[in-house]
């Protein structure tokens, strides 16, 4: 998917430094977690299941999806199908991977208007940072962007963008606090198509999904979106903390009805949560997770690797 | 959706009807579904654990007392550990004895020190101080400039300071001008920082030393999942933390972390924020939060305050009265009352959870106004009247209506109200009241 709205992810020689890098400290802290659990073990027992169990936990998979996994993961063992506790880690990795593999119908992008990226999310995920991020991801690719300062509610979240448009040399259309978000992005829309914009990224202000009023200011920020430029959004993407816990799906689910998210990116991953609520999201509402977030600096945002993802929860 | 433990364990015990002490075997099951609630609330899962052995050991033997179901009294339990946990008073705010105190605001990235930092000024200000803000994020883009705005919203001074100064030395710098100039406290906001990043974690340690604060707050956001621990922790170890903010409580998140922290930290929370505005910062009350945690709405507070208002021998009076269909426009009158005495009626009925048999029943649902004009109805009758309703004919009707201001309909509809109530009664006979141990059902909130 990111594929085929981005193209390809850049395999520069530091990405994989910095993913390690990024999950050195989650490492550090738990190494070798599972491994502890199933070496020196051979028989698969209660405990041992139990203890996986809590690794999941743990990594805020949550109850349900947890409980589904080991349930699958119980039968196989009953059945006999694994007999080595050495196999139950693949096991459980295979069940999570399955969660993950979502088959979205790839976003194709326009051919000649300006693909519109909306970053929506609840207070303090990191919608600006996560924008200032792709919009340097996006314009290594040698893309025009264009960033919206679609926050007009919080104190200094234009003057934050702003400095983000000058990290990454974009531009950024503006207006003053306070005015309505639909109407800067109408302004930003059809400047980006008058002067052939690439990308349209729009920030909006944090909202917690059970504000009625600001979700539907979304709603009439997409329809604005695609009343100047039709078919568009053509990404709304969900920023989540991956500190977040249960309530991570219950943000997914609102923002998933009211604003059609159609991608998620998970951030602060380089601390020691895992964001496992990802998993919860991915298995009921079918969402691609496309990128994660691993540090403060520009470069700090790659693309989503669900085997990485799925190991570190163990690690 | 979240399912409410109370509802949960009365389908466990109903499969255990009539046992009347809570023994091994039947908690076991209840405890699964304790440990469950727990877990869907982000409760860290070793603080889960030891809940639920306490739980498991203050529960198993206990009679099931008559005038609870087990339910009931497990989940009184259960609530009661919360509460324990939590602590069971409200925790103050300290001053330093010469002034000015110093109150530090830390916590990880958009857990919402800069917002909290501003409510918290306000807070103050309202209670007599004279508060200074300072920002010493000079990390994050546009942060300070988000202080400054905020400032200027609520009309609260805050400390500008150089452009290039490091954190420390705008930290110094505000708490000489506070000295001079006669605030008596100081907010300092930090930058957000993983309590992973060693350098970070040093320079707020330095900042401690350098300024001595009186308060250093953790900034939390309450929809934080199972890492709550890890952060909350770190952050202790290094600056022993003094208390805690919980934030953005407006959402619908279950706020187990405010659990978790409390349990590896020993720090109370102060405060919590509530809402988008800056007077949206209220006292932290661990009972209200045990309530949220399980899903469980206030109810606990409600049914005290029903006890305390309801007369227990009016209420054995009128149960009296239904059995034997004596059930007069007088008694439905003082039912009105007593359910007005409880509070204005959409706070009543905000203590009720938003889950369960509850869930349409919103606080605009049910209109005091309307109880208001029934009252006056019944007001404007003869005592004649209230006692043998039948005897209301078209022409005292009218009178009835005039007196109260209401219109003849409005009459009619209450008659037929009564009627309706009386005949429920009646052939629901003695056994609603035998369930309800003699509790009254206080009718006039179904009208």
């Amino acid at each position: 998917m990111i594929q085929t709205l981005f193209g390809p992810p850049e395999a520069t020689p530091g990405f994989l430094e910095r993913l390690r890098e990024a999950v050195q400290s989650t490492r550090s802290t738990l190494v070798g977690h599972l491994e502890d659990l199933v070496q020196g073990k051979s028989v698969i027992d209660a405990t041992l299941l139990e203890e996986l169990e809590e690794v999941l936990i743990a990594g805020d998979v949550g109850s349900a999806t947890t409980q589904e996994v080991m349930g699958a993961v119980r039968q196989q063992v009953n059945r006999g199908q694994l007999k080595d506790a050495g196999e139950l880690k693949g096991a459980i990795k295979e069940q999570l991977l399955n969660i993950l593999q979502v088959t979205s119908n790839g976003v194709a992008a326009p051919t000649n208007s300006p693909v519109v990226i909306l970053v929506v999310g609840v207070n303090g995920t990191g919608k600006t940072t996560t924008i200032g991020k792709l919009a340097y991801l996006i314009g290594s690719q040698n893309k025009k962007v264009l960033l919206c300062a679609g926050d007009t509610f919080r104190a200094a979240a234009v003057e934050q963008l702003e400095i983000w448009g000058q990290r990454t040399q974009c531009e950024i259309i503006k207006q003053r606090p306070g005015a309505d978000p639909s109407a800067v992005l109408f302004d930003a829309l059809t400047s980006a198509k008058a002067r052939q914009f690439d990308y349209v990224i729009a920030d909006t202000a944090g909202r917690l999904h059970t504000k009625v009023n600001l979700m539907a200011e979304l709603e009439k920020m997409c329809r604005t979106s695609q009343r100047v430029i039709p078919g568009s959004p053509h990404e709304v993407l969900l920023v989540l903390d991956a500190t977040t816990g249960q309530n991570g799906l219950q943000q997914a689910r609102q923002f998933t009805e009211r604003a059609g998210v159609t991608g998620v990116a998970l951030t602060k991953l380089d601390g020691t949560a895992k964001g496992g609520v990802v998993l919860a999201i991915a298995r009921e509402l079918k969402l691609p997770i496309r990128y994660i977030g691993v540090g403060e600096q520009k470069e700090d945002l790659l693309p989503f690797d669900p085997e990485q993802f799925i190991e570190s929860l163990f690690s | 959706m979240f399912e409410n433990l109370t509802g949960k364990l009365q389908q466990v015990f109903k499969r255990l009807r009539g046992e009347g002490k809570l023994t091994e075997e039947n908690m076991t099951e209840a405890l699964r579904e304790i440990r469950l609630a727990l877990l869907e609330a982000d409760v860290n899962f070793k603080v889960v654990k030891q809940l639920i052995d306490n739980i498991r050991a203050k529960a198993l033997g206990q009679d099931v007392l008559n005038s609870f179901s087990p339910t009931q009294q497990v989940v009184k339990i259960v609530r009661d550990e919360l509460v324990e946990l939590l602590g069971t008073t409200a925790a103050k705010l300290r001053f330093a004895p010469q002034s000015p105190s110093v109150v530090f605001l830390v916590g990880l990235q958009g857990s919402g020190k800069t917002t909290s930092a501003g409510k918290l000024a306000r807070w103050l200000q309202k209670g007599g101080h004279h508060p200074l803000l300072v920002s010493v994020d000079v990390y994050r883009p546009a942060a300070r400039e988000q202080l400054f705005l905020v400032a200027k919203n609520i009309g609260i001074p805050v400390f500008q300071g150089s452009a290039t100064a490091r954190p420390a030395e705008l930290a110094l710098a505000a708490q000489q001008e506070a000295r001079q100039k006669g605030y008596d406290v100081l907010v300092v906001d930090t930058a957000g920082r993983l309590h992973v990043d060693e350098e970070l974690m040093s320079e707020l340690e330095e900042m401690k030393q350098l300024l001595q604060p009186t308060e250093i707050l953790f900034i939390a956001d309450a929809m934080t999942g199972q890492d709550a621990v890890h952060s909350a922790e770190e952050f202790h170890r290094r600056l022993n933390l003094t208390g805690v903010i919980l934030t953005k409580l407006d959402g619908d998140a279950r706020g187990g972390a405010a659990l978790s922290i409390r349990f590896v930290t020993g720090q109370p929370v102060k405060f919590v924020g509530t809402g988008e505005k800056y007077e949206n910062l209220e006292l932290f009350h661990p009972d209200r939060m045990a309530s949220r945690i399980l899903g469980m709405g206030d109810l606990l507070t409600l049914i005290e305050k029903a006890e305390e208002t309801v007369d227990r021998q009016q209420a054995e009076e009128l149960e009296h009265k239904l059995r034997t269909d004596r059930f007069s426009l007088e008694d439905f009158r003082e039912q009105i009352r007593q359910a007005r005495r409880m509070g204005p009626l959409d706070q009543v009925l905000a203590m009720l959870p938003s889950i369960g048999p509850f869930k349409g029943l919103r606080p605009d649902a049910v209109e005091e106004k309307q109880l208001v004009r029934t009252e006056a109805i019944i007001n404007s009758m003869t005592s004649k009247e209230r006692t043998h309703p039948q005897i209301i004919n078209g022409s005292r009707r009218r009178r009835i209506a005039r007196g109260s201001g209401a219109s003849v309909q409005e009459v009619n509809q209450l008659l037929r109200q009564y009627d309706q109530l009386r005949k429920m009664m009646r052939s629901l006979g003695g056994r609603a009241f035998k369930k309800f141990g003699g509790r009254t059902k206080l009718p006039a909130l179904s009208s």
